[in-house]
């Protein structure tokens, strides 16, 4: 047997909950100290099993698999492929952070935080290694309850937590139910929970009627999480009322659940159904880019406003997958074109979970020290504070789409795969970048960082007596930054090496289509 | 048969009936209140370990066909040596399931009883019986058995939840709980005249066989049956519309025995149920389905809904308990007769009733736990409780998690099983229904929740919650996780307690 590269990945934070949570309460620098600590093993294997297995991923890797409950058929089986291994990468990544800087700033109940929080990677890395739709649903759901949790117990109290914690919980429970009974329905069809093999088996061929059903069910589940407008009303309330390491999660890797759940189950059950219905959830992709977009521009609350944008983000996503569904019956489609937009919906997920984790990371830096989000309550505060703006600048700009940084890369991808297939939805959906651009650079950067500093303002939200670091970014804040610019710039200007994996594995999907 | 085999076969029900009887001598000797006391609810815990150990040991006895259990007094009723029970998988499925409840009940009452109830020794003799009334219920094939081990449970259960004698909500619980019961079981004996009369039989197989033979001349006499024994069954597991006494008495009752009344006799009455409808009225199937399948859905939907407006924590899990008999009810609405495929529905019921137990009586476990320590089982009394007592308010939010069926937990593995019967029966509409119930639910078990984690408790002090009910509430906690994590011994248990009745039919 090989070593259990993904069993480790997936379960090691699970140890670390059960650790921290036998820990004695009083010990809070140890508490961080081992909760961080314990995170650190599943990043670095995430790390190598990236390394490792990226550039040949067209088929899953590192598989695993044991019987669990024969009556049921089910079994353990995990694997990854160049779909997975990125996004897998990247929870563990934002994980680490999100412990790192909340060693930091979490200050009550530290304990069930950071208990929570490694379970809650647990769930998350499940979703995206599991191969058996028993196993899958149960990651699924295993991540709900402690993200539902961090909300409830953590957020402001200004943001109505509790409402927030639940309004989250019910629509994902929603969906999820909902998945859960096409699942059951696939099962007594095929006779296998294999995701791998389900696709082959051709599931409810014989039946449309509940095929569609089960289509849209399943749809419902993922549409909701990753979020596709109208399902998106729960997001800026979990946003704003999480923590921030929770709201980086939440961005980062909550809301590619769904996108990945849409790439690696949905498309390849129901081929057929989702070209048939591209064009109505291409729709759905363009009203939430445009949609999320001007909302996120009427926005006055920051970490609002870049909640909004992360259902304009995530519709960039769903118009590359749209984009390759719509076009499965082209024989040849142009120049790869079909490859290219999914390889953009892939990239575009990851890229979103490094640049809008990082957002949330620097709403943080600004909300730690003034009790605000406030975007009238700023201003100039470039000359005040010339890192985080800095910082700021080059993870908006990303955002945004400038050249040279990783927006640009997927964004374009997908664009240039969906000009080529769905060249109505492309046109229509290039508003988005526009308005993109125009929220970003009004509302962020002018708003926070341009314009005349007013130390009589500055005064009345920000209290020294409150603030232990340094006025600008403090070292943590940097550290938990660096590793995202990083990505943001190596993405940006080469990103072959996150994108042949990538590509391997999309063009296996679509050729076994 | 010779007496030996007969005390043999009869063993389970022997051991509860002496450790009852003995709980209840001992109690006579030794002094109300004394010291000793506190070993009654050893011995009675000691009876119900040993239950499960003669449960297991006589298990092979059944062999495949399931024996019949006859008694000589059945002469007057249509012959010689009539069966009045079985030793089939089914019985010993629910024995022992009758032995898991009596020991997390008992576990879970010891401090509660020592400070609210006088007499201890009556109060754990009248629970062994009404175990022992499950037991028997559940293994009876006859209407006449049938009959007596209902009301054997349900006269324990109104002496129960009446034990606190001085509090007023718990004689009106009581009192209600037996207007109904008196009521509801007079209808459902009516029910069995009429089917003695139309088929002159009490035997379950036989009434089967008279009617399959065609020669019933009033055959249209098994219609109104049906209806009057579902009326007092539907009262034991407190389906809607017959579930309005179940409010009152779980929250008048002493919280013990609302946990034992919330599983056993819903039970009992599942058990009863299924041997009756597969039994005696296979031939009705089409019936008895629709009619239960919109019992199904309008109890679902009205537990649910009214529990949305509860504030006692009590009476909350009781239209909870209400609700969760709806899903159950799926797995018999939606049974399949091939006995081949993962789910039959009743294997599905089986698994969910077994969920429930360990989750429902690891919940009230933790409401006891509360409620000795703040007195009342108000939402309010679990406000901060994962600051004062981390373990219960963890373990109660993953009964919660159990109950609304989210994994990885118990519940999950029922609802999976029930729902996917209902699937495979093509209900959609009816795994919809429970689907969308499901999602009602998280609501108001959000309420606790909510309480336990987001609220901010006045009294912010540690708790102890005593040796007996971090067992029980340890031992529930453990068998909700290992039902899901390690579904595979109990799917099969369940499979092969209803391989018979699935195959009869």
């Amino acid at each position: 047997m090989n070593f259990p590269f993904l069993t480790l990945i997936t379960f090691i934070p699970l140890l670390g909950a059960v650790v921290v949570a036998l820990m004695p309460g009083k010990h809070e620098r140890a508490l961080k100290l081992v909760a961080v600590l314990f995170s650190v093993p599943s990043l670095v294997l995430a790390l190598i099993a990236w390394l490792l297995s990226a550039q040949a991923a067209g088929e899953m890797q590192l598989l695993e698999e044991a019987v669990w409950i024969p009556t049921l058929n089910a079994y353990y089986r995990v694997g990854v492929d160049g779909i997975s291994l990125p996004l897998v990468f990247l929870t563990t990544l934002l994980t680490t952070l999100s412990l790192f800087y909340s060693a930091y700033t979490i200050k009550k109940r530290v304990k069930e935080f950071f208990a929570l929080f490694l379970l809650l990677e647990t769930g998350m890395i499940g979703v995206f290694v599991a191969l058996d739709l028993i196993l899958f649903y149960i990651f699924w759901e295993v991540g709900l309850v402690p993200m539902f949790l961090l909300i409830g117990i953590w957020g402001q109290p200004q943001d109505r937590p509790q409402y927030s914690a639940i309004k989250f919980f019910l629509y994902t429970l929603v969906g999820s139910v909902a998945m859960l009974l096409a699942f059951i329905a696939i099962y007594l069809t095929t006779g296998t929970w294999n995701i791998l093999q389900i696709p082959s088996l051709k599931p409810l061929a014989g039946n449309p009627a509940l095929a569609i059903a089960a289509f849209w069910a399943i749809f419902l589940a993922f549409a909701i999480k990753v979020p596709s407008w109208p399902f998106h009303t729960w997001l800026p309330d979990a946003h704003t009322a999480a923590p921030t390491a929770g709201s980086v999660v939440l961005a980062g890797v909550l809301l590619k659940l769904g996108g990945y759940g849409m790439i690696r189950i949905l498309l390849p059950f129901f081929p057929d159904l989702f070209r048939q219905f591209a064009p109505w959830i291409g729709v759905l992709a363009l009203i939430s880019m445009i949609y999320g977009a001007l909302v996120s521009m009427a926005q006055w609350d920051l970490k609002r406003l870049i909640a909004y944008s992360s259902v304009s983000h995530m519709g960039f996503f769903m118009l590359g997958l749209v984009a390759a569904a719509a076009s499965l019956d082209v024989a040849n489609p142009v120049l790869n074109s079909r490859a290219i937009a999914l390889n953009g919906a892939v990239l575009q997920m990851f890229n979103h979970g490094i640049i809008t984790g990082g957002l949330f990371f620097l709403v943080g830096v600004i909300y730690e020290r003034t009790h605000t989000r406030d975007l009238k309550a700023f201003g100039g505060l470039s000359a005040k504070m010339p890192v985080y703006y800095g910082v700021m600048l080059m993870t908006a700009l990303a955002s945004l789409g400038l050249p040279g940084l990783a927006g640009f890369i997927s964004e374009f991808m997908v664009f240039r795969g969906a000009f080529a297939l769905i060249p109505t939805y492309a046109i229509i959906g290039i508003v988005a970048i526009v308005l993109g651009a125009a929220y970003i650079l009004w509302k962020i950067i002018q708003h926070v960082f341009l314009g005349e500093f007013s130390e009589e303002r500055w005064q009345k939200i920000f209290n020294p007596a409150h603030w232990h670091f340094s006025l600008d970014m403090a070292r943590f804040e940097v550290i938990t930054m660096a590793p995202l610019l990083f990505f943001m710039v190596l993405v940006g200007v080469y990103p072959a090496p996150v994108l042949n994996g990538i590509n391997a594995a999309t063009t296996a999907l679509l050729a076994g289509l | 048969m010779t007496l030996t085999q007969l005390l043999v076969l009869l063993l389970p029900e022997l051991v509860l009936t002496l450790t009852a009887l003995v709980v209840l001598g001992l109690d006579m000797i030794w002094r109300n209140g004394s010291w000793s006391q506190r070993f009654l609810l050893w011995i009675a815990l000691i009876g119900s370990v040993i239950l499960i150990a003669v449960t297991v040991l006589i298990w092979p006895l059944t062999g495949t066909g399931g024996l019949p259990i006859a008694f000589a007094t059945g002469k007057d009723f249509g012959g010689d040596q009539v069966p009045m029970m079985a030793l089939d998988p089914l019985a010993l499925f629910f024995k022992l399931f009758t032995a898991l409840v009596l020991i997390l009940v008992l576990l879970a009452s010891g401090d509660y009883v020592r400070v609210r109830i006088r007499f201890r020794g009556e109060f754990y003799a009248l629970i062994l019986f009404g175990g022992l009334a499950m037991m028997l219920s559940a293994a009876a094939t006859n209407l006449l058995m049938i009959y007596l081990s209902l009301e054997f449970l349900s006269i324990t259960s109104y002496l129960l939840t009446g034990y606190l004698r001085e509090d007023e909500r718990s004689t009106e619980g009581a009192v209600k709980y037996f207007v109904y019961g008196a009521t509801a079981s007079a209808v459902m004996l009516y029910g069995f005249s009429l089917l003695y009369g139309a088929t002159g039989t009490l035997d379950l197989a036989g009434i089967a066989t008279v009617l399959m033979g065609g020669m019933v001349p009033v055959h249209w006499l098994v219609y109104p049956a049906l209806i009057m024994v579902l009326v007092g069954l539907g009262f034991k597991i407190a389906l809607v519309p017959f579930h309005q006494w179940a409010p009152d008495a779980y929250e008048g009752a002493p919280t013990p025995v609302t946990a034992f009344l919330s599983v056993g006799p819903k039970a009992a009455g599942f058990a009863v149920l299924m041997r009756l409808l597969l039994t005696a009225l296979p031939g009705f199937q089409l019936d008895w389905i629709a009619v239960l399948a919109g019992i199904a859905i309008v109890t679902m939907t009205l537990g649910n809904l009214v529990a949305l407006w509860q504030s006692n924590v009590k009476r909350l899990l009781a239209y909870s308990s209400i609700a969760q008999a709806g899903y159950m009810l799926i797995g018999l609405v939606a049974l399949a007769p091939e006995a081949q495929s993962w789910t039959t529905g009743l294997n599905g019921l089986l698994l969910y009733l077994l969920a429930y137990l360990f989750t429902n009586l690891g919940a009230f476990a933790v409401v006891i736990a509360v409620e000795n320590h703040a007195g009342s089982a108000q939402l309010d009394a679990f406000a901060g409780l994962m600051r004062r007592n981390p373990f219960l308010a963890i373990t109660m939010f993953l009964f919660l998690l159990s109950l609304i069926g989210i994994p990885p937990t118990a519940g999950f593995v029922g609802k999976l099983f029930v729902f996917g019967a209902a699937i495979q029966r093509q209900m959609i509409m009816l795994a919809v229904v429970g689907i969308v119930n499901s999602v009602i639910s998280v609501y108001y078990y959000y309420a606790i929740m909510r309480q336990m984690f987001f609220g901010e408790a006045v009294d912010t002090s540690p708790f102890d919650e005593g040796p007996g009910l971090r067992v029980a509430v340890g031992v529930a906690a453990v068998m909700v996780l290992m039902m899901a994590l390690y579904a595979e011994p109990f799917i099969r248990l369940a499979s092969e307690s209803v391989s018979l009745l699935a195959a009869s039919f």
